[in-house]
C-alpha cells in the first residue's frame, strides 16, 4: 500500500567549499512519508545528477543512528525535531504537506563547513587525542571478574560512553561549547577503576585543548542534552567541572600548566 | 600561581568565577532585602537600620570593597565570556530553534544582567552617593535617609526603572542559581529538582521583594 506523497518545500544551505560564501538554495521535492531524511535527500540528489547538476554534500554511513557521522541542522533544530534520534532515524512522516524545510550544516567556528552541508569535526579527534584513552600493558587478559565494578557505575559509565560523537551538542549550544561531548567521554573513562591512573591529566588535557580549538563555555542553557540523539545528561558536565576543579587543586605538580 | 592563572582563563575556571561571585552576590541580596523591609516600618526604623551599619562603618566599608570587587569581576568576566562564545560561532543560523531547546532565563543572562548593571548604576548614583558622599537635599546630614528613599519613589520614571530592572533581576537569578550548583558540579538526581525549585522561589521572593517597596510609597504618594 502506498501511502500519501508529501510536497515540501526545502530551503538547503550551498557552500562550494571552505572560503567561498553560502546560500539558500529552493528546491521542491515530492517524498514518500516513509522515507528517512537522508532517503529523500538521496532522491534529490539522483534527480540533481540526473540533470548534470551539482548533487547536495552531506554526511552519513551507518543509517541507524550508532554511528554519528550524520548530522543537519533541521528548521533550527540539530537532527530535527524529534528528540534522542540521529538524523538518519527522522522520517518524513513527521512533516505535513506543503511544510517548508530549513536544512543548515552545524554552525561553530571550530566545525569549519567543508561543503554544503558537511562540516569538519576533526576537532573532536583532536580533543579525543589529547586524553581520551587509557595507557594498559599488552599481556594477557585479565580474568574478568578480577576487578569489582558496582552495578550503578558500570551503567553510569556507558551512559556517557554512549555517546556516537556526532557534534550535536556543539550545533546546539548557543555557545558552540564542546562541554556535552567532552564529559561524556571524561566520564565513561574517569567512572571505571582502568580510567583511574588518568584521570585528572585526562580533563585537564582534553579541556586545553577543547579550549584552544574555539569551542566556546558553557552557560548551562541545557541545550545540549536537549538535542543529543542520545540522551547524554548534563550531569556529566558538572562531574568534569569537579574533577577539573580537582586537577587544579591537587598539589601534584601538574605537567599541563 | 601560574595554576591559578590557567584556570582562572580556562572555559571552566572563567565559569566558576561567575558562579562564584554570583553566589556571593545571591547572598548579599537576601541581606539587602532583609535590611531593606525596615522601610515599611517607617521613619525610624529605616533611619535606625542606616544609623546602626553607620556605627560599624570600618566594617561596612570592607564589606563594600569586597562587595564592589564582586560585582566588577562578574561584570568583567560575563562581558568577555559574552563575547568568547559570541566568537565560538561566526556565522548564525538562519533558523533559531532554541526555544525549542533551552528556557528564556537561560538565553538572555547577558541582557538580564546588562540591565541590573544600569539599574545598579542609577541606584548607587542617587542612595548610595547621598548616604555616603554628597546629598544636595542635606537630608543625609540629619540621619534622614527614609526621607531620600521616598523621595526618589515619589517619581513614576524612578519607579518604572526600578521595576522593570527588578523583573530581569528575577530572570536572572532564576538561571543562575541552578546554574551556579551546576558550575560547581553539583548535579545529582536527588537535589538538582529542589535546587531548580528553590531558585525559582528565591527568584520570585528578590523581584517582589525589592519591587515592592517602590510600587507601595508611589502608591502611597511618597513618604508615610
Ligand atoms: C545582584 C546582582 C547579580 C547576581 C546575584 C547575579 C548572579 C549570577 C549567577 C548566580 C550567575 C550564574 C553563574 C553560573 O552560571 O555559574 C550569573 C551569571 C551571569 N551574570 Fe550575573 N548576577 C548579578 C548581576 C549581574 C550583572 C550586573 C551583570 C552584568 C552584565 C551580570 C551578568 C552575568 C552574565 C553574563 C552571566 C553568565 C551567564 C551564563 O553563564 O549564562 N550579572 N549571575
Ligand atoms: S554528547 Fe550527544 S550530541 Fe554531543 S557528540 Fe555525543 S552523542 Fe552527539
Amino acid at each position: 500500500m502506498e501511502s500519501k506523497k508529501l510536497n515540501l518545500k526545502l530551503k538547503i544551505w550551498r557552500q562550494k567549499n571552505s572560503n567561498s560564501v553560502g546560500s539558500f538554495v529552493d528546491y521542491n521535492v515530492t517524498v514518500s512519508p516513509d522515507a528517512s531524511f537522508l532517503e529523500m535527500l538521496d532522491e534529490l540528489n539522483n534527480n540533481l545528477e540526473s540533470q548534470g547538476l551539482e548533487p547536495i554534500a552531506f554526511e552519513s554511513d551507518c543509517r541507524e543512528g550508532i554511528c554519528g557521522t550524520c548530522g543537519l541542522v533541521i528548521n533550527g533544530q540539530p537532527h530535527g525535531p524529534i528528540p534522542r534520534i540521529a538524523t538518519c532515524q527522522l522520517h518524513m512522516r513527521n512533516f505535513k504537506d506543503g511544510d517548508t524545510i530549513w536544512v543548515e550544516p552545524f554552525r561553530a567556528k571550530a566545525f569549519p563547513v567543508i561543503k554544503d552541508l558537511m562540516v569538519d569535526r576533526s576537532a573532536f579527534d583532536k580533543i579525543l587525542q589529547a586524553g581520551g584513552y587509557i595507557s594498559s600493558n599488552v599481556g594477557g587478559a585479565p580474568d574478568a571478574n578480577s576487578i569489582l565494578i558496582p552495578k550503578e557505575v558500570a551503567s553510569e559509565a556507558f551512559d556517557a560512553a554512549s555517546c556516537i560523537g556526532c557534534g550535536a551538542c556543539v550545533a546546539a549550544c548557543k555557545n558552540a561549547s564542546a562541554m556535552l561531548f567532552v564529559s561524556a567521554k571524561i566520564s565513561h573513562l574517569g567512572l571505571l577503576p582502568q580510567g583511574q591512573p588518568e584521570r585528572y591529566r585526562r580533563v585537564e588535557r582534553m579541556i586545553k585543548v577543547m579550549d584552544e580549538l574555539g569551542f566556546g563555555s558553557c552557560t548551562n542553557t541545557y541545550a545540549c542534552e536537549a538535542e543529543c540523539p542520545k540522551g547524554i545528561s548534563v550531569k556529566f558536565i558538572a562531574r568534569m567541572n569537579r574533577d577539573y576543579l580537582a586537577a587544579k587543586l591537587k598539589a601534584s605538580k601538574s605537567e599541563v600548566a | 600561581m601560574d595554576w591559578l592563572k590557567t584556570f582562572l582563563n580556562s572555559s571552566i575556571g572563567k565559569k566558576f568565577l561567575m558562579a562564584l561571585t554570583g553566589s556571593f552576590l545571591i547572598i548579599f541580596l537576601i541581606i539587602h532585602l532583609i535590611g531593606n523591609i525596615t522601610l515599611f516600618f517607617g521613619p525610624e526604623a529605616f533611619n535606625g537600620y542606616v544609623k546602626k551599619l553607620a556605627s560599624i562603618k570600618p566594617l561596612i566599608r570592607v564589606i563594600e570593597v569586597v562587595l564592589f570587587s564582586a560585582f566588577l569581576l562578574h561584570i568583567f568576566n560575563g562581558v568577555r565570556l559574552w563575547i568568547e562564545n559570541k566568537k565560538a560561532r561566526p556565522v548564525e543560523y538562519k533558523i533559531n530553534g532554541s526555544d525549542k531547546n533551552s528556557s528564556i532565563f537561560s538565553r538572555t543572562m547577558f541582557v538580564s544582567g546588562s540591565i541590573v548593571f544600569i539599574f545598579l548604576v542609577l541606584h548607587l548614583g542617587t542612595f548610595f552617593w547621598r548616604f555616603n558622599i554628597h546629598d544636595p537635599m542635606n537630608l543625609a546630614s540629619q540621619h534622614k535617609y527614609y526621607e531620600i528613599v521616598t523621595h526618589f519613589f515619589s517619581y513614576w520614571w524612578y519607579v518604572l526603572v526600578y521595576v522593570i530592572a527588578m523583573i530581569l533581576l528575577g530572570f536572572h537569578l532564576n538561571h543562575g542559581f541552578q546554574s551556579a550548583f551546576q558550575t560547581f558540579g553539583l548535579n545529582n538526581k536527588k537535589y538538582t529538582p529542589f535546587i531548580k525549585k528553590l531558585g525559582t522561589i528565591y527568584a520570585i521572593i528578590m523581584a517582589v521583594g525589592f519591587a515592592s517597596m517602590p510600587i507601595y510609597f508611589f502608591l502611597i504618594g511618597g513618604a508615610k
